[in-house]
C-alpha cells in the first residue's frame, strides 16, 4: 500500500524516498516474522505429536499384544497390529483366578477409601482452614509430618495391629488404613482457605447451619480440587500392590494388581498375550473415570478463586 | 422496622482497642450512615450488629431485645458487603432464596417472594444465570434481593457502592434511597466517602479512631461542625482551617483559648467590594478547577494554602486576589479541637493592613 502511494506521489523528495525505502524494510521483517512464526508452529506441533507418540506408544503397544497369539508377542521384527484379534486372550485373563472376586474387591476397597477420605478430610481441613482453636498449628502439623513416614516404616506395625484386630483378609482391613488423607487435608485446606471470609459470613446472616455452610457453599467451590484429588486416591489405591500383598494371606480379600501378578506364575514361561490383556482389564475402569471427570481436573488446574 | 441502641461498646483485637465505650441510637426508620477514615472503627461496629464480630464489652439492642448472645441468623438483619459475597456456585435464584429456605419457607411462598423481589430490582431475566455472567450493577441488585427476601427489621450496607463505576454508582445511590423510602426499614450504611454520606443519610454518625466524633443530620454537620474532625471531613473541598496564630491580622477578643480558626470555602469571597466587612487575606491563586457552575481555587496566603468556591461567577482571572471571609462564617476551635460557640468575639473593624505577601 505505502508503496504504491509513494510511486504515484514520485520520488521527488528526499524524504518521501527515504520513507518509501523504510517501508520496505517493514514489510520484509513483517514476512519474516511470518515465517518465522509459521516455523515455530510446525516445531510446536511436532514436538506436541512426540510427546503423545512417547505417552502413548506403551499404551498401544499393550493393547497390541493383548490381541497376539503368544508365538506372535515374541516375534522380531514386531508387529503393530496382529493378523487376527484374540479376543480368547481376555477370557483366559479373566479366567487364570478368582477374577470376578478380585474385580469386586478392588472396587469395593477403592471405592471404600474415597468415601471415608471425603469423610474425613473435608471436616478437617475446613476446620484447619476455617476455625481458630487451640493447638490448631500443631495438630496440622502432626497431620503434615504423616506425609513424611514411609509406608515401610510402618506397614508391619498395622499389620500387627490389624492381626489384633483379626482384621487381615477382609476389605475393612485394607480400607481403614487409609480412612483419611494428610495429603487430601493439605490440597483441601489451601482451597478453602481462598474463599472470601464474607461468604461464609453472608452465609450466616442467611441462618444456615455449619453442616450447610460446608456442604452447600464450600464444597461445590472446591470441586475441581476434591476431584482432583478423588481421582489420584482412587487411581493410587486400585493400582496399589503393595498393601494387599502384605494384608492378605488369601484370596477372599484380594485385589486385581494381585490377580495380574499372578499371572506370570501360572505357567513357565511369561503368556504376554494374556497378562497385557489381564492389565487392560485392570487400568479399564481408571480410564472411564478419567474421561468422565476431565473436565474438572483441567478446570482446577487453571483454577484461578471466585471473584 | 427497629431502633438499634449500642451500649458502653468496646472492642478489643488482642491488646489494640479498636472502639471505646461507644454509645449509640439508631432512630427506627432512619438512613443511617456511618462514615470515618479507614480503621476509624465503622465497619467493626456495623458487624458487631450484625453479630459477625463480638463486643468486647457492652450491651447492643436491637427493638427491645438486648441481642448480645443471639447468633447472626437470628437477629433478624439483612448485610449487604462490599464485595456483595454471592454465592458463586448457585443461580441468582438460588442466591435469593437460600435465606429462605434456611428458614423453613414452603416452596410455593418462596417462588412468589422471589419473583416480587426480582422484578422490583429488575432481575427477573437473568434469575438462572450465576453471578459471575453477571455485570458489576447486577451482582449489586442481587445482593440487594438477597437481603431484602428476608424482609428484615434492619438492613446493614458495608461500602455497597464502592465496587462500581461513578456513573453507576450515582445512579444505584439514588436508588437506596428511593429503596428506603418505599421499605420504610432501618438502614444502616457505612462508608468512607462523606459526599455518598451527605447524599444519602438522613443520619449522619461522623467516626475517627474509634471515637463518634458527631451524629446529627447532614446540615447541622455541615453548618454547625461539633469540632475540628468534623469540620475538616465534611465538604467537598472541606473546611479551610489554620491554626490560630497563623490567622495575621484577626482581630479577637476571646475569653478562652482559641487553637484553630477555620471557614468554609463558599463563604469567602474573592476581590470583594469595600463595602464587604470581615477577615481579608491576600494571596496568589495556585491552581483552578473548573467545574462548570462552581469554580475552585487553591491560594497561597501568608497564613498557608486554603481554597475558595465561588458559583456562578466568572472566572477570577488575576493572580493577587483578595479574599474577604465575613465575620459570621468565621469558626473558632479549641486547643484540642473542640467547637467554640460563645465568647468570641472579632473585632468588627476593617483592618487597613492584613496578610499579603
Amino acid at each position: 500500500m505505502l508503496k504504491a502511494v509513494n510511486r504515484t506521489i514520485g520520488s521527488a523528495s528526499i524524504g518521501t524516498a527515504a520513507e518509501g525505502k523504510r517501508a520496505d524494510v517493514r514489510s520484509g521483517k513483517a514476512v519474516l516474522r511470518k515465517a518465522l512464526r509459521a516455523v515455530l508452529q510446525v516445531i510446536n506441533v511436532a514436538g506436541m505429536l512426540g510427546l503423545v507418540l512417547v505417552f502413548a506408544m506403551p499404551f498401544v503397544w499393550m493393547i497390541s499384544t493383548s490381541l497376539k497369539t503368544l508365538p506372535e508377542t515374541m516375534i522380531f521384527p514386531p508387529v503393530w497390529i496382529p493378523e487376527n484379534f484374540v479376543w480368547q486372550n481376555y477370557a483366559d485373563a479373566w479366567n487364570t483366578g478368582p477374577f470376578l472376586s478380585y474385580f469386586v474387591n478392588s472396587v469395593v476397597i477403592a471405592v471404600g477409601i474415597l468415601i471415608l477420605q471425603m469423610l474425613t478430610i473435608i471436616p478437617a481441613s475446613f476446620a484447619f482452614a476455617r476455625y481458630k482453636f487451640k493447638g490448631s498449628g500443631f495438630l496440622f502439623g502432626i497431620v503434615m509430618v504423616t506425609l513424611m513416614i514411609p509406608a515401610q516404616l510402618i506397614f508391619l506395625p498395622v499389620y500387627l495391629e490389624l492381626s489384633a484386630f483379626k482384621l487381615l483378609n477382609t476389605h475393612l482391613g485394607l480400607i481403614l488404613p487409609f480412612a483419611s488423607s494428610a495429603f487430601g487435608i493439605f490440597l483441601l485446606r489451601q482451597a478453602f482457605m481462598q474463599i472470601s471470609d464474607e461468604l461464609i459470613e453472608a452465609a450466616r446472616l442467611d441462618q444456615a447451619a455449619e453442616w450447610k455452610i460446608i456442604v452447600q457453599i464450600m464444597v461445590p467451590m472446591v470441586k475441581p480440587v476434591l476431584v482432583t484429588f478423588a481421582l489420584f486416591s482412587f487411581i493410587a489405591h486400585w493400582n496399589d500392590y503393595f498393601w494387599p500383598l502384605v494384608m492378605t494371606t488369601n484370596e477372599t480379600a484380594r485385589t486385581l494388581p494381585l490377580g495380574i501378578a499372578k499371572i506370570r506364575d501360572v505357567e513357565g514361561v511369561a503368556t504376554w498375550n494374556t497378562l497385557m490383556a489381564g492389565n487392560l482389564i485392570l487400568v479399564a475402569p481408571i480410564l472411564v473415570v478419567f474421561f468422565l471427570s476431565q473436565r474438572q481436573i483441567i478446570k482446577a488446574f487453571v483454577y484461578n478463586g471466585v471473584k | 422496622m427497629a431502633k438499634i441502641e449500642l451500649k458502653n461498646i468496646s472492642k478489643k483485637f488482642k491488646d489494640d482497642t479498636v472502639i471505646q465505650n461507644l454509645n449509640l441510637t439508631i432512630k427506627d426508620g432512619s438512613f443511617t450512615v456511618l462514615v470515618g477514615p479507614s480503621g476509624c472503627g465503622k465497619s467493626t461496629t456495623l458487624r458487631m450488629v450484625a453479630g459477625l464480630e463480638k463486643q468486647s464489652d457492652g450491651e447492643i439492642w436491637i427493638d427491645d431485645t438486648c441481642v448480645n448472645d443471639t447468633p447472626p441468623g437470628m437477629r433478624d438483619v439483612a448485610m449487604v458487603f462490599q464485595n456483595y459475597a454471592l454465592y458463586p456456585t448457585m443461580s441468582v435464584r438460588g442466591n435469593i432464596e437460600f435465606g429462605l429456605k434456611n428458614r423453613g419457607v414452603a416452596r410455593g411462598e418462596r417462588d412468589k417472594l422471589v419473583k416480587d423481589i426480582s422484578e422490583i430490582v429488575g432481575l427477573t431475566p437473568h434469575l438462572d444465570k450465576k453471578p459471575q455472567n453477571l455485570s458489576g450493577g447486577q451482582r449489586q441488585r442481587v445482593a440487594l434481593a438477597r437481603a431484602m427476601v428476608k424482609q428484615p427489621k434492619v438492613f446493614i450496607l458495608d461500602e455497597p457502592l464502592s465496587n462500581l463505576d461513578a456513573k453507576l454508582r450515582n445512579q444505584m445511590r439514588t436508588e437506596l434511597i428511593q429503596l428506603h423510602k418505599r421499605l420504610g426499614t432501618t438502614f444502616v450504611y457505612v462508608t468512607h466517602d462523606q459526599v455518598e454520606a451527605m447524599s444519602m443519610g438522613d443520619e449522619i454518625v461522623v467516626m475517627n479512631k474509634g471515637v463518634i466524633q458527631q451524629a446529627d443530620s447532614p446540615m447541622k454537620l455541615y453548618h454547625d461542625p461539633e469540632n475540628l474532625f468534623t469540620a475538616e471531613f465534611i465538604g467537598t473541598p472541606a473546611m479551610n482551617t489554620m491554626q490560630m496564630r497563623d490567622a495575621q491580622g484577626l482581630d479577637i477578643q476571646a475569653s478562652v483559648g482559641i487553637g484553630y480558626v477555620g471557614f468554609r470555602p463558599e463563604q469567602a469571597l474573592i476581590n470583594a467590594g469595600p463595602d464587604s466587612e470581615g477577615y481579608t487575606v491576600e494571596g496568589e491563586i495556585l491552581t483552578r478547577e473548573s467545574l462548570g457552575a462552581e469554580q475552585i481555587y487553591q491560594i497561597q496566603s501568608r497564613s498557608g494554602v486554603f481554597f475558595v468556591k465561588t458559583f456562578l461567577a466568572p472566572v477570577v482571572t488575576a493572580d493577587h486576589v483578595k479574599v474577604t471571609i465575613p465575620y459570621e462564617h468565621l469558626y473558632y476551635f479549641g486547643l484540642s479541637g473542640e467547637r467554640l460557640r460563645s465568647g468570641v468575639q472579632a473585632n468588627r473593624k476593617q483592618l487597613a493592613t492584613v496578610g499579603g505577601i
